[in-house]
């Protein structure tokens, strides 16, 4: 990665640490009671410096720890990230927990499986793995724990 | 002698069950790349709240013990590490391994693993009472201050940059202020409807050990991983036992490497082996053969890795500061079942503490056994696709957030929690003293509140707390995490940047 985009993503991080910590400290600082941010006071004042002098560090170039972002893994984890959380925020009311964490394993197991895609096999052996894990699952959750998941549309 | 009467807990029906299934699991876990220990734990929480608090324990103790343990087969079969601690056991099992000795090696590995844990479970045993009576003594400001120095020696020792490790410490006390304040019931930081209940510590764990290791196996994409497992031919059993106790000086140097590191609070697993495997060399009269597949870089190793997991729980038991972040996993393990170290722990929860440490002692027994057994269908369940692992960490992740107060909202906490700390591991960040800080702030909070109103009625808070020898003696702690860590990075910068000039030069 160039020095220079790996200074912004620096930078950027440092930036969006330090912006929580000013949240934090201005919470703490205006919300009533102030006996119930005592706490709170004291913990972002320790974090509002310590976010600075990380901030002034990525600005200055200083901060050289960790590798930040780079393009490649973040194409390769955009989909698979897409599906999480349209299966989390979305998928798993509307359709029902089972369903929809079949249909996620499955596509997760589609788009990131070495295997051709254009060979029927493949899908068959990815639908079946599907089936042996979801099964388990099932076993684990509603027999062994008896945890009630939503249902959706399904179940 | 107390802990003897609690043997028999641990081999009722129920419990012996959860112990070789945690067991066998661990090693299973622990063989596989991209699960680490401290994950494995962090997933196996959820189910622990159906069972009674000495098995949930028992659970989660067999499998800290023998995913340690398991991470050897990957490292000698594959020669990818299972987890962090197992680097070093790759350095001369996997040479081994080549030259058909991978019996011998897995052999000699979880033999000196268990030899490292036993002794590490006996130290367990007979140093925790000792210090938990001695931690009678501690009134709210010491027990802050506590808070504090576990929030700090984990952030400065297992972090790389040690203003980052110190971040992630106070971005996880700030976490963990989120929700509904005790006292008065005033709102704090709560942004959206799923933080009215506060941030939940088992879908926190969750999120913040697993979805970090899911992305991480997404990142590489389609790529097909090339891990073809060494084939292991049989050997005697009782040659790899002879071959453990002629190198007994190996032995003896990573079982007390291991210890040492296990109770230095914060350091952890990941160093023990290696420190171990670079003492044992430098000890060794066969110093050139170390790497070349010689025993005693996997006996030092792998004695040493096993050696700290029981110590690693002592500051643990009496301080309530984990030795290593798999110990902070356990820690939430245990405040979820409503027990918290401590003075109290062995008067109040005395069965539930000596069952579970009696079964990390058998534990150690078994995993021996089943290791040698096993090890070969741990190699092979170890070559499972990542796309598969990915799918199955990530489904089972959202399941066992959902089941601890059957809410999507922790679902909704832990997804988010998970994503923003793999952005930040990306920059320097680190989980445990992110966890420490959601773990130890509200301990750290009351202490500092009953505190105040002590300090109210007496000379005021800054005697209260800044003065008294104890309250000093951890203060100095304090600084001296923060220095040494601050050294430590100024050093290792000025010996990089001396490095790199020499390159230049050259």
């Amino acid at each position: 990665m160039r020095t220079s985009t790996k200074k912004f993503q620096q930078i950027a991080s440092g930036g969006t640490v330090l912006l929580v910590a000013i949240t934090v400290a201005w919470l703490s600082y205006t919300r009533e009671p102030a006996s119930a941010f005592l706490f709170p006071r004291l913990i972002s004042i320790v974090f509002l410096a310590l976010s600075c002098w990380n901030f002034f560090r990525a600005v200055m170039g200083m901060a050289r720890i960790g590798g930040g972002l780079d393009v490649t893994s973040a194409m390769h984890i955009t989909p698979g990230l897409v599906v999480m959380l349209v299966y989390v925020f979305w998928l798993a009311k509307f359709l029902g927990f089972y369903v929809a964490s079949s249909l996620t394993f499955f596509v997760l197991l589609t788009l990131y499986d070495s295997g051709n895609r254009s060979e029927l096999s493949n899908w068959a052996k990815r639908a079946l793995i599907t089936a042996f894990f979801m099964a388990i699952m099932y076993a684990l959750f509603a027999f062994v724990l008896k945890v009630q998941l939503p249902r959706g549309m399904f179940i | 002698m107390e802990f003897l009467s609690y043997f028999s807990h641990v081999f009722e029906p129920v419990s012996l069950l959860l112990l070789i299934g945690g067991t066998i699991g661990g090693l299973i876990l622990g063989a596989t790349p991209g699960l680490s220990p401290t994950m494995a734990v962090a997933l196996l929480i959820p189910f622990t709240f159906h069972l009674q608090p000495s098995q949930g324990l028992i659970l989660l103790g067999a499998a800290y013990t023998s995913t340690v343990a398991g991470g050897a087969v990957s490292a000698i079969l594959l020669k990818i590490p299972g987890a962090p601690a197992n680097i070093a056991t790759a350095l001369d099992g996997n040479e081994m391994a080549k030259k058909g000795e991978g019996a011998k090696a897995l052999h000699l590995a979880f033999m000196s693993s268990a030899v490292g844990g036993i002794i590490g479970v006996l130290l367990l045993i007979f140093l925790t009472p000792t210090l938990a009576k001695w931690a009678l003594a501690f009134g709210p400001s010491h027990l802050f201050w506590i808070a504090i120095l576990g929030v700090t020696v984990i952030g400065t020792l297992d972090s790389k940059s040690f203003v980052k490790g110190l971040l992630s410490g106070c971005i996880g006390l700030w976490l963990s202020m989120i929700g509904y304040d005790d006292i008065q019931g005033a709102e704090r930081f709560i942004f959206t409807d799923a933080l009215t209940g506060g941030i939940n510590i088992i879908a926190a764990l969750i999120g913040l050990f697993a979805i970090p290791q899911v992305l991480d196996m997404l990142s590489k994409g389609r790529a097909r991983s090339a891990m073809d497992a060494i084939e292991v031919r049989h050997q005697s059993l009782t040659a790899s036992f002879k071959e453990m106790v002629s190198n007994m000086r190996a032995l003896s140097i990573g079982t007390v490497v291991g210890s040492i590191i296990g109770l230095i609070p914060g350091v952890g697993g990941q160093i023990a082996g290696l420190v171990a495997y670079d003492q044992a060399r430098k000890f060794s009269p066969e110093k050139d053969k170390f790497g070349t597949g010689h025993a005693e870089g996997v006996i030092a190793a792998e004695s040493a890795n096993n050696a700290m997991v029981g110590p690693s729980l002592v500051p643990l038991l009496t301080l309530s500061i984990p030795g290593s972040p798999t110990a902070a996993v356990l820690l939430g393990g245990l405040l979820i079942h409503g027990i918290f170290p401590g003075s109290d722990l062995f008067k109040n929860h005395a069965a539930v503490a000596w069952t579970f440490i009696d079964s990390m002692l058998i534990g150690q027994v078994l995993m021996v056994i089943f290791g040698i057994y096993i090890a070969n269908l741990a190699a092979k369940i170890a070559q499972v696709p990542r796309s598969i692992l990915a799918a199955g960490v990530f489904i089972l992740a959202v399941f066992g957030a959902y089941s601890v107060q059957q809410s999507m909202g922790d679902v909704h906490v832990m997804i988010v929690l998970g994503i923003a700390m793999y952005v930040l591991e990306k920059f320097g960040f680190s989980a445990a003293p992110l966890v420490l800080g959601l773990i130890l702030g509200p301990i750290a909070e009351s202490n500092f509140l009953q505190g105040s109103l002590i300090a109210g009625a007496q000379d005021g808070a800054v005697i209260y707390f800044l003065t008294g020898y104890l309250n000093l003696f951890l203060i100095a702690l304090v600084v001296a995490s923060v220095g040494y860590a601050f050294w430590s990075t100024m050093t290792s910068r000025r010996e990089l940047e001396k490095s790199q000039k020499s390159g230049l030069m050259r």
